[in-house]
């Protein structure tokens, strides 16, 4: 048996946030990544993120996570376990986890679930064919793996994945990009899409994928306008001559874990689809587990690393580690940043969504 | 095809070279990476075809969540060929269906 004061699943950028304010508070901090490396899909991230200087805005995703590696490496009260999954909740102290080709039972006061979010897949004829993947994963291909699986892309969805890995699609030297919106405007930032079309790439709104097809990898897509309820208009279909299909339509929460412990769920299509109830401090309808990053719901990496550093406060002035004086002005602070990363047109219904949520959770902490 | 250079991350580093075998023919790949990265540096694209109705599958979600990319390696049937990492002399074999174990027939 492993006793530790908090068990952190994941260690993408909540659970890594999570980690250092736990351990540099004094818990004794267990963190779990079924991964070969941490870091989860920040080192995919090349680009310069947004926001203000408080937020790394300016700072390359990859760089941030080098950083957060190393300091988790440098600091005695954190133990990493990689290539190891936390496959079974016993009950919410005790957990299993294979780790080293062997089961060890975790004894933990808490747990931080960061186990982070999953791509949405958009069907369509020809969807299954070899060559039609996740933006992410095509992400991966060209930004970890350095490979390019083809050289004329068609992206579905102008959200921030879809700008960003189109760019960084042809920074890999892929030769053309055609992207398509179903809605009839762009979804993500301007400056990214701005940043394509300087590369040539055509931005098509009101316009989805049919089909693709293609002899055993994608060759050919038929694209068609589509009218405001994303029903194709008759007639106006075309063929495109593309390589290679991502699909950039979202992500949802990845909560087995979660759904094993038995929390409670609520339907939140801005964070994704199902997303676990959680309240302001992190904490779930259950006591003593919280949850951090895109499992709480679908969002970026800034905001991940905030909602990683709240639970862990959050966790740390639960066991009595710090003062509450200490913890409400931390908790501010980092409440309004949290709140700067959700202002904007572009982060106002996160904002929502996220009070939508905390207000159920209301109820769930009279009950506990 | 592999990207060698890149403006931000420079170039890769291909010293660690192991040759594999895919469905019985030698390859190249980079010590380390997945074996789908070395299957589309190759040009391969079709990982498995499934059970019923014999369609192609490759890669989907390129971080060991989908399954959509499992391949027989080294006898194994069901290998997550995303996140698993390439050594020197493995043998990789399309899936058909569900897979089978070293030296049975398929299923």
């Amino acid at each position: 048996m492993f006793e530790v004061d908090l068990l952190i699943v994941g260690a993408g950028p909540a659970g890594l946030c999570a980690a250092l304010e736990a351990g540099q508070e004094g818990l004794s901090v267990l963190l779990v990544d079924e991964n070969a490396k941490p870091g989860g899909q920040l080192f995919k991230q090349i680009h310069k993120f947004f926001g203000s200087e408080m937020h790394k805005a300016g700072t390359r995703g990859f760089r941030i996570g080098e950083n957060l590696v190393r300091e988790i490496a440098e600091c005695p009260n954190i133990t990493l376990w990689l290539n190891s999954v936390v496959f079974s909740a016993i009950d919410q102290n005790h957990f299993e986890v294979v780790h080293n080709c062997s089961v060890q039972v975790i004894n933990t006061k808490k747990v931080i679930v960061a186990t982070g979010a999953i791509e949405k897949g958009l069907v369509f004829p020809g969807w299954t064919l070899p060559g039609v993947m996740g933006a992410g994963a095509l992400q991966t291909m060209i930004n970890i793996n350095r490979v390019r699986p083809g050289n004329k892309l068609l992206m579905v969805g102008s959200g921030n994945v879809g700008l960003i890995v189109s760019y960084q699609f042809l920074q890999a030297g892929g030769e053309s990009v055609i992207l398509v919106e179903a809605a009839n405007r762009i979804g993500g930032y301007g400056v990214h899409a701005s940043k394509i079309r300087r590369y040539g790439t055509n931005i098509i709104t009101g316009c989805s994928v049919e089909s693709v097809s293609g002899n055993g990898k994608v060759e050919s897509a038929i694209l068609a306008k589509v009218d405001d309820k994303f029903q194709t208009i008759k007639g106006t279909q075309w063929e495109e001559k593309v390589d290679i299909v991502a699909i950039a339509a979202g992500l949802y929460p990845l909560m087995e874990l979660l759904r094993q412990l038995g929390c409670e769920f609520t339907m939140c299509p801005p964070l994704g689809g199902w997303v676990p109830v959680h309240d302001e401090r992190m904490e779930t309808s259950l006591n003593g587990i919280f949850i951090a990053g895109d499992v709480s719901g679908a969002e970026e990496a800034s905001t991940a690393m905030e909602e990683g550093r709240l639970a862990a406060w959050s966790v740390t002035y639960d066991l009595a580690k710090c003062t509450k004086n200490k913890y409400e002005s931390v908790r501010i602070d980092i409440t309004k940043r949290l709140e700067a990363l959700r202002s904007g047109p572009y982060g106002i219904a996160r904002k929502n969504a996220k009070d939508s949520i905390y207000a159920i959770a209301k109820n769930f902490s009279k009950l506990r | 095809m592999r990207v060698i250079a890149h403006p931000i991350l420079g170039n890769i580093n291909q010293d660690n070279e192991v040759t594999v075998y895919v469905d019985g023919k030698e390859m190249r790949g980079i010590e380390g990476e997945p074996i789908a990265a070395m299957l589309a540096a190759n040009k391969i694209y079709t990982h498995r075809l499934t059970k019923k109705r014999h369609e192609p599958r490759g890669i989907f979600c390129a971080i060991g969540r989908c399954t959509d990319c499992v391949m027989i390696v080294d006898g194994i049937p069901n290998v997550r060929t995303c996140v698993t990492p390439l050594k020197e002399g493995m043998v990789i074999e399309t899936q058909h269906g569900v897979g089978h174990w070293g030296g049975e027939k398929s299923v």
